[in-house]
């Protein structure tokens, strides 16, 4: 799915993911290429570097795992509007 | 097992536990523990995130509340950053495979992470700012646990610094300081003084020895030989034990002479005084069996404080030290504050060249009200014993009359006042800038007495930054043109039956004191701890052989060979001693 805020996948929004993926039992797993990262670390999403228009994966794994990526994948696609980016 | 060369500045040896500090006044983050340290620093490190991230709550709720939610934001990703799992194993695995310091490990795995972000477009590379604010916040927590243990010592320590301020000693837990060592100084540093105040032993200008040590490990300081040796083997250490117990037999020894009159052999006295830096060591002066104080050194009211010093606190002090010092001659040298902390971090721009700026007397003049308090004070002890009053870094005759004229408008507001205050207090100065010494003969008649200070003396005539380690072996009272200047200044007095004292760090070494004598000087004024040996030495010889050393040294042109010449002297009068 597609990163659509103006500046991309900065802090804010960055801490933002991490802290909704935290709340979850499953982990989490969000690649740019190949190569994936936790998402529930901070400093790992953000060497990710996804601009504005970057293709992300989202992949769970676990019991609420379903539930995980649907509203992450929300989060992403809302541009994290919770923001005036 | 590491030997490290230095300059010897104080005298003993000491075998402890090393303590590390560097500039900022923090323990340097250094590198390895003992494996069975590791689990200390585990909780350690998780003590400081805890406290880093209490912290941080903190300041986000403060932040929402007044600056609204997009300052706060960031706080949330600090907070984020510290609860990070994957950052946090990194650390943790750091301490536990390389067995290092939490500080060392934090410090690694951030900037590590720092120097990722910087390669990448900058929405992201702004928040390097952010990883390294929680580096120091973090190790704020961590090594602020040590800062404190540094007032409070349980075991006996040496202590290793880069360099040692006025204001750090003045809050170092004396107790339990066997020792210390710096990477930067020379023979007159501070950490030279505060050492030989200490009795002590001191080694200073190894550059960086601070780098090459752990907090913990065992460093062997030996003050005679100038040498540091970190982590030494079971010989060293046992051949180090040895030099201790030898070294304590020669200083009890001393002790002997305490009640001993400081006269030559044939007769000749030479007053044998002390100089102080805090009132508590007045009693130490008399312990070792000097003759007064030669040198009381104010700054300490300003020094390692908050709040200016009142009159009443000035009083307090100088009573104190002509309380124990009853009828023997006390020596109150006004504010030699400058070129340090107080006066630089409260100028609007630090000066560029401290030691030739605005401090001293000259600061004094500049800050009338802070120069009269301490003269009011002074003026109002000197009713309880022996003062003389003492102006440093005079550099010429208009200095002395302005000092003399403020002292005498202080004196008459006192007695307006109704203030009993001693009208004849003996006035002097110190004989340190070049130019004094050059004129010491129109000097000599407006003042009571001299006293050579000459740390700064060598200083300003060799050209010669005496806290500059990587010249410090230029920096020697034997050179043939501190010799004259110093001469000129014991011969003045003596032309003009003025007292001529001396009170720089040269007085404390046998060798020089014997040249001294020889040269004229009858009054030495040194470090209470130096008391009991230059004591001995006076004992050890007669007058026509120090005037017979004085003669000689005049051939040589250079100070090697004068010092080389002094130290085959002093063996032959005072073998012991080596």
């Amino acid at each position: 799915m597609k990163v659509v805020n103006e500046h991309g996948l900065h802090a804010r929004p960055a801490t933002e993911f991490v802290r909704l993926a935290s709340t979850f039992n499953a982990d989490v797993q969000v690649s740019k290429s190949d190569v994936p990262v936790d998402g529930k670390s901070i400093a790992s999403m953000l060497t990710l570097n996804a601009p504005c228009g970057t293709e992300l994966r989202i992949r769970a794994r676990g019991a609420d795992a379903g539930r995980a990526v649907e509203e992450l994948a929300r989060l992403v696609a809302s541009g994290f509007t919770r923001y005036a980016d | 097992m590491e030997i490290k060369k230095g300059i010897g500045v104080s005298p003993g040896v000491a075998i402890c536990q090393a303590v590390v500090l560097d500039a900022e006044e923090y323990r340097i983050p250094q590198r390895h523990v003992s494996p069975m340290r590791i689990e200390g620093e585990q909780t350690r490190l998780d003590a400081a995130l805890a406290r880093s991230h209490e912290e941080l709550v903190q300041l986000r709720d403060r932040a929402g509340q007044r600056l609204g939610a997009e300052t706060a934001a960031i706080f949330d990703f600090h907070i984020a950053l510290l609860n990070d799992k994957i950052l946090l194993g990194k650390i943790r695995g750091i301490i536990r495979d390389d067995s290092v310091t939490a500080e060392f490990a934090v410090a690694t795995v951030l900037r590590e992470y720092a120097k990722e972000f910087l390669e990448m477009p900058e929405y992201l590379a702004d928040r390097v700012k952010d990883v390294y604010d929680i580096e120091k916040r973090i190790l704020r927590h961590l090594i602020g646990q040590s800062r404190e243990s540094l007032t409070r010592l349980r075991e006996d320590v040496v202590v290793l610094a880069h360099d040692l301020t006025p204001s750090q000693t003045a809050s170092l837990d004396r107790r339990h300081i066997r020792g210390l060592a710096t990477d930067a100084g020379g023979r007159t540093s501070h950490t030279a003084i505060v050492a030989r105040a200490l009795g002590i032993p001191a080694v200073v200008g190894l550059n960086d020895v601070t780098s090459r040590v752990s907090a913990g490990d065992i460093a062997i300081i030996d003050g005679n030989r100038g040498v540091v040796i970190l982590n030494p083997d079971e010989a060293t250490i046992a051949q180090h034990r040895q030099y201790v117990e030898r070294f304590r037999q020669f200083e009890h020894s001393l002790d002997e002479l305490r009640d001993l009159p400081t006269v030559t052999l044939d007769g000749h006295e030479i007053a044998l005084l002390g100089n102080i830096e805090f009132p508590s060591e007045a009693a130490t002066v008399i312990e070792k069996g000097g003759d007064g104080i030669g040198l009381y050194r104010t700054e300490f009211l300003y020094l390692g404080q908050e709040i200016k010093p009142t009159e009443e606190d000035h009083y307090r002090a100088y009573c104190e030290v002509i309380e124990v010092m009853g009828d023997r001659p006390v020596v109150i040298r006004t504010l030699d504050l400058g070129a340090d902390k107080y006066t630089q971090q409260r100028a609007l721009v630090p000066e560029r060249n401290p030691f030739l700026g605005c401090r001293s007397i000259r600061f004094c003049f500049q800050n009338l009200p802070l120069f009269k308090t301490q003269l009011r004070a002074i003026l109002r002890a000197s009713l309880k014993g022996n003062v003389s009053v003492m102006f440093p870094l005079i550099s010429n005759v208009m200095e002395v009359r302005q000092a003399k004229m403020i002292m005498r408008d202080v004196q008459e507001d006192l007695e307006e006042e109704g203030v009993e205050v001693r009208g004849d207090v003996p006035v002097g100065i110190m004989v340190e800038v070049p130019s004094a010494a050059l004129m010491c003969e129109r000097l000599v008649k407006v003042v009571d007495f001299f006293s050579i200070g000459t740390n700064d003396l060598i200083q300003y005539t060799l050209a010669v930054d005496r806290s500059n380690e990587r010249v410090a072996p230029l920096f020697t009272g034997a050179h043939p043109a501190v010799l004259r200047l110093i001469k000129e200044v014991i011969r003045a007095g003596q032309r003009h039956d003025v007292g001529v004292s001396l009170c720089g760090e040269m007085g404390s070494q046998p060798e020089f004191a014997l040249l001294l004598i020889g040269m004229g000087l009858r009054s030495i004024s040194v470090a209470p701890p130096a008391i009991p040996e230059v004591k001995k030495l006076v004992r050890s010889i007669t007058l026509e052989r120090a005037r017979k050393v004085a003669r000689t040294v005049i051939g040589y042109d250079n100070d090697k060979q004068i010092v080389s010449y002094l130290r085959n002297q002093l063996r032959e009068v005072m073998p012991e001693f080596f």
